[in-house]
């Protein structure tokens, strides 16, 4: 099996793709609302490592 | 004084109504929801815990074995065995083929273990919609 080197952000994408695709699912009753919730979820997944990433950036000095 | 009317307890449907998907839906993630007819419900199921744990394994990430010691060491192995025991046959057939990898430092093993784990969760909260379907609770 290949070996894979991701760095932070991509393997965190990847864990917010994925863990949104499945809260979408289960969530919402709906086929339309299914999507826009997973949409929604992956956005604010972004949103937070977007805004963490840069707390500790700038928390790090 | 009010007192609060008590909510009133569902009675537990039998068991031979959920127990097959919810079995095969930990066993094959998403076969509960192909099991119940939602055959592109389990598909999305089945990319996402499977993708997950695949990329788990290319990440040389660690599968737990339950370790009892004190209570950090105690949650953080039996729990994490419980999550990669909860992504049913792809843990099988992973520890069946000889998969070991030990515990090393650097950031991708690290997300290697925690996508591991990640994925036999995903595959609760899937196991819990189907059997919300199977008792008709959900569509």
């Amino acid at each position: 099996m290949p070996k894979l080197n991701l760095t932070h952000f991509e393997a965190a994408c990847l864990f917010a793709l994925f863990t949104s695709m499945v809260l979408g699912v289960v969530t919402m009753n709906s086929d339309r609302g299914r999507v826009r919730y997973g949409l929604k979820v992956f956005g604010y997944f972004l949103a937070a490592l977007i805004a963490i990433g840069w707390l500790m950036k700038l928390g790090h000095g | 004084m009010s007192s609060k009317p008590k909510a009133k307890k569902e009675p537990m449907p039998p068991l031979k109504v959920w127990g097959p998907s919810v079995a095969l839906a930990w066993l094959v993630p998403g076969g509960g929801h192909l099991l119940l007819k939602r055959s592109g419900r389990a598909g999305l199921l089945f990319l996402a815990v499977a993708g997950m744990y695949l990329l788990g394994l290319m990440m040389r990430g660690t599968l737990f074995t339950p370790r009892i010691g004190d209570l950090l060491t105690t949650i953080i192995h039996v729990g994490g065995f419980v999550g990669n025991l909860c992504s049913g046959v792809l843990y099988f057939l992973t520890v069946w083929l000889g998969y070991t990898q030990p515990d090393m430092a650097g950031h991708v093993h690290d997300y290697g273990t925690k996508f591991l784990v990640s994925a036999g969760l995903l595959n609760v909260l899937a196991m819990v919609d189907a059997y919300e379907i199977a008792i008709g609770r959900k569509s």
